[in-house]
């Protein structure tokens, strides 16, 4: 371990970094964007404003600053910015000629630095699409992995017989072992960078997929590798040596899954019972995690593949034992970890790379290129001719052309080179070198061009300007489209997944999953961040009655107005820019943001308005009994037989509701159910199964199917109210597609008498709980 | 849900919707299941509440209208064929040379012309065949965020009937709001690949 002293200096540049511009701009904009921020995000942008403004020249100028650095995330990858950052940091060192440079060992590496990249990396993955491509993915990724790793390594091998190049003492196993450890590639870096081009979701699974694997094939391989090469001082390696290794590898592989397969329900199992300890939750789940990894390399098992595997299968149940800030912490931690290993060691490239111990060799240096290109592009186009045979939805030549192309090497291939024990390979230098070449070769050139390739080969037909009438209609188009597609569902083409999803409900929840679990945690947070939205919304006068009175005037026609261009640009402007975005199905990943906070708010905005105008027609009268259509709006209403406002009441609960923002419960049971009287709930009872009841507060789905149940929240309820529905042990019943993210009613306390119209718009609202769509 | 042995048989009217509607084999099957798993009370049919328990359509702005256009007329209740019949709107189109349909045929139902008069039935909600601007109003108040003022959804409103509007009734027939799209892709827009 090196002393103390080394890190004096690379620490504080730690911090520099870990403030570096993908962060800043991450932060600043959600500073910006959203208030509401976890509170980790905002201290440390409190903070890192005061540490920065001599690296930073713009941050007088925010707006500026974080415009750019808007679009420094999708101009370039985000291990650009973290390279170049490192090689600052190196060159600071290497100025000020500190004696000796923190230096990366194999330990540290592989103890201290890999295990959070790649925790992270397998909790983050989005579980659906990854189990309905995975033959495509072990197949891309496990043999593309050998296959690049073996092509790249012969093919220098036989570069290396050319005696002109002098790089004749470099023997097979060497080549092996360079070409494994440099087919190792981190495609992640450039997913943000074409976010916006609508990479369709097998095709992002496929690269989410390979860099998920990637890094523990490539470390077996590695390990195998180094295994024989030791070997080969002694001795020479026979046939049943190499059949030992295939063997080793895929025992290793599969070992590794396994073992982190029965941590992850380990953990989920534990999670079960930290109701009352709910702090060390997350520490659970991290401990749990590395266990994998250590017990998994104890036994000479692949550790990546079973810290990746317990993290994904320990996701889902830990998500809905733990309590909601657990939750939070560990999403949040996780990411910090990897970002702070990450960084650390591109800081390490960095320092290598300025420094003095390179061997630069022409001709090794260039052909390794020209190789990691060449079979890149074999393994791509090869592999995937022949997995489009068995796919429903094959890939084009340009989804094939992005994969090739996103064959960016990282962090991975880096600290494997360097790494390489020196008494076995004399000429590691040049390996460090050449690796080092590679990574910034398709960092920088490979990243930055990525971009508009992608955009290039997704070509918009048209560039020109629409229409107000187009834009409008093209946009209503993929709204319905997207629903349409909702309502289509998801089309597995296994039935392995059905069955594992029947064997999951009926035995694996049972036991991992907390009894009596409401699934409100989510729940009671939407609903609570439902009801200060709701309080803001109204405060702020969006919601106010004028809104909705237009539906009585009369139609009028308006003379036709000559409106200037500057008018309709002004328009479509207005248009562009307020419409709502179409839910993206595909999936967008950004490593240092966890959510995109406005897709959260437009969300809410859509269902506070949506209950907000059920309302509002309620109130206007609404006595269609059932089995009549309704008049413009096809709603049906229940007969609402006294129609009595109940404002009055409504007002003291108001009270307590804002008041009692601790109470992790069900707030929303209370709506509802309060107002439900006697009367009314026969009636419905009689015809439940048509119309449906508002399940505006959480339980209206419920209330339909099984009657009140009485529950604690008689303290919520105001005297001689009805009973409350409880929310909770309904939504067993309830499919995991479905998740009612109860709409808290208390924004319609807020505004007050509004109220009148009571809880039974015959509509059963189901709140997607839209701010955990982002969380799948 | 039992096995996927026997197909088409167990589909009740499989072979008549499938002519009707031009549904792959596969395809319809996975659309009888997607039906039944829609369907939670086993009741054989779709009532509305099935379909707002889907999540994703409570948060889509036009969600509402979405589901009503699944019970037209009215209806409380739409079977298989009805829910199959709304979907086949969204049928990629067929690559097949139209010179080659028989013309007595009826137009098939995922053509450019019905795909339009889909989405025009969205937002016109009275079915008087025209979208008067009030219905456009309608609209856009549920497709633009909170931010935008009643006066400029007005007037956006009025701007988009005036650009449509060729014969001056201040409404937008179905005609006028075909041809003011007659430049847009629809096929490729109204059509969801896996529905092929």
């Amino acid at each position: 371990m090196s002393d103390i002293s080394d890190w004096a200096i690379p620490v504080p540049l730690l911090f520099l970094l870990e403030f570096s511009p993908p962060k800043i701009s991450s932060i600043l904009l959600s500073n910006y964007v959203s208030p509401s921020n976890p509170p980790t995000t905002c201290s440390i942008s409190t903070s890192h404003i005061k540490i920065l403004p001599a690296n930073r020249p713009a941050v007088a100028s925010k707006p500026t600053c974080f415009h750019l650095y808007h679009r420094l995330p999708g101009l370039m990858p985000e291990s650009c910015l973290l390279i170049i950052v490192g090689a600052l940091v190196g060159a600071i060192i290497f100025g000020t000629d500190h004696k000796s440079p923190p230096v990366m060992d194999s330990s540290i590496y592989f103890l201290y630095l890999l295990p959070p990249i790649v925790l992270e990396g397998g909790y983050f993955m989005p579980t659906r699409p990854f189990f309905e491509n995975i033959g495509s993915i072990l197949w891309w990724a496990g043999l593309g992995a050998l296959i690049n790793a073996f092509g790249i390594g012969l093919s220098l091998y036989l570069i290396c017989q050319i005696k002109a190049f002098g790089l004749s003492d470099v023997n097979l196993l060497q080549n092996l072992l360079f070409g494994s450890l440099i087919s190792a590639v981190d495609p992640v870096a450039v997913l943000a960078v074409f976010e916006e081009a609508h990479v369709n979701e097998p095709l992002y699974m496929m690269i989410f997929g390979e860099a998920l694997l990637n890094d523990g094939i490539s470390v077996v391989l590695y390990n195998i590798l180094i295994a024989f090469t030791k070997m080969h001082k002694f001795e020479d390696i026979e046939p049943v040596d190499i059949l030992a290794g295939c063997a080793r590898f895929i025992i290793v592989g599969v070992g590794g899954v396994f073992f982190g397969v029965i941590f992850g329900f380990i953990s989920a199992f534990i999670t079960r019972f930290t109701q009352n300890i709910s702090a060390i939750e997350p520490l659970i789940v991290f401990m749990f995690s590395y266990l994998s990894y250590l017990a998994a390399e104890t036994l000479y098992l692949s550790g990546i593949l079973a810290i990746t595997a317990c993290a994904v299968t320990m996701k889902k149940y830990v998500e809905e034992n733990v309590s909601q800030t657990s939750y939070t912490t560990i999403k949040y931690f996780m990411k910090m970890l990897s970002s702070v290993s990450e960084t650390l060691i591109f800081i390490f490239m960095g320092v290598s790379t300025i420094g003095k111990n390179h061997e630069w060799n022409w001709a090794f240096i260039c052909f390794t290129l020209v190789f990691c290109q060449i079979w890149r592009a074999i393994s791509v186009f090869a592999l995937f001719y022949v997995s489009n045979q068995f796919r429903t939805f094959p890939f084009s030549i340009k989804d094939q052309c992005i994969i090739f192309y996103s064959g960016v090497r990282g962090a991975g291939s880096f600290s494997l080179a360097f790494l390489l024990p020196l008494s076995l390979f004399p000429r590691k230098k040049m390996f460090v070198t050449a690796t080092l070449v590679v990574i910034y070769f398709t960092v920088f050139i490979q990243g930055i061009t990525i971009g508009p390739l992608v955009r290039y080969l997704d070509v918009k037909k048209t560039n020109k300007k629409e229409s107000i009438n187009e834009e409008l209609h093209i946009r209503l188009m993929d709204h319905l489209k997207a629903g349409i597609e909702d309502v289509c569902g998801q089309w597995s083409h296994y039935q392995v997944r059905d069955k594992f999803k029947k064997f999951d409900h009926r035995y694996l929840r049972k036991i991992l999953i907390r009894k009596n679990q409401p699934k409100s945690s989510i729940v009671s947070l939407y609903k609570k961040l439902e009801m200060k939205q709701a309080i803001e919304m109204v405060e702020t006068g969006i919601l106010s009655s004028t809104a909705f009175s237009v539906p009585q005037q009369a139609q009028r026609i308006h003379g036709t107005k000559r409106l200037s261009p500057e008018d309709v640009e002004s328009m479509r402007d207005i248009l562009t820019h307020n419409m709502y975005q179409v839910r993206q199905r595909t999936l967008s990943y950004n490593k240092y943001n966890l959510r995109p906070q406005t897709s959260e708010k437009q969300a809410k905005e859509i269902l506070i308005r949506r209950q907000n105008t059920l309302r509002e027609s309620m109130r206007k009268g609404h006595s269609l009994p059932w089995g009549k259509p309704a008049g413009t709006k096809n709603i049906r209403y229940l007969s609402f037989p006294y129609g009595h406002p109940q404002p009055a009441r409504r007002d003291p609960r108001a009270a307590d509701f804002t008041g009692n923002d601790s109470s992790d419960s069900e707030l929303p049971s209370i709506m509802f159910k309060a107002h439900s009287r006697t009367g009314t709930l026969q009636e419905r009872r009689l015809t439940h199964e048509i119309i449906p009841m508002k399940s505006l507060p959480s339980g209206g789905k419920p209330c339909h199917v099984r009657y009140p149940r009485n529950t604690s929240q008689e303290e919520h309820v105001g005297p001689g109210r009805r009973e409350a529905l409880r929310p909770k042990p309904l939504f067993h019943a309830v499919d995991e597609e479905f998740e009612s993210g109860e709409e808290s009613e208390e924004e319609s306390s807020a505004s007050g008498s509004r109220w009148s119209a009571e809880p039974r718009p015959s509509r059963q609202h189901h709140r997607s709980h839209s701010p955990l769509l982002q969380r799948k | 849900m039992g096995s996927r042995g026997s197909h088409a048989a167990r589909i009740p009217d499989g072979d008549s919707i499938r002519r009707e509607t031009g549904f792959s084999q596969a395809s319809l099957l996975r659309l009888y299941h997607r039906f039944r798993a829609l369907d939670r009370n086993k009741k054989g049919y779709l009532s509305r509440m099935d379909l707002q328990q889907i999540g994703a359509l409570a948060v889509n702005p036009l969600g509402e209208r979405i589901i009503d256009s699944f019970f037209p007329d009215g209806n409380l209740r739409v079977d298989f064929p009805g829910f199959v019949r709304v979907l086949a709107h969204f049928r990629p189109v067929d690559d097949e040379d139209p010179g080659m349909r028989d013309p007595k045929e009826p137009e098939p139902l995922n053509s450019r012309m019905n795909k339009l008069r889909f989405a025009f039935q969205l937002y016109d909600l009275d079915r008087d065949g025209k979208i008067s601007r009030h219905e456009m109003l309608q609209v856009l108040r549920l497709m633009v965020g909170v931010q935008v003022t009643e006066e400029q959804l007005e007037s956006i409103a009025d701007r988009t009937v005036q650009e449509a509007d060729e014969d001056g009734d201040g409404a937008v027939s179905f005609l006028e709001f075909a041809k003011s799209l007659e430049k847009m892709d629809i096929e490729q827009k109204m059509s969801i690949r896996i529905l092929k």
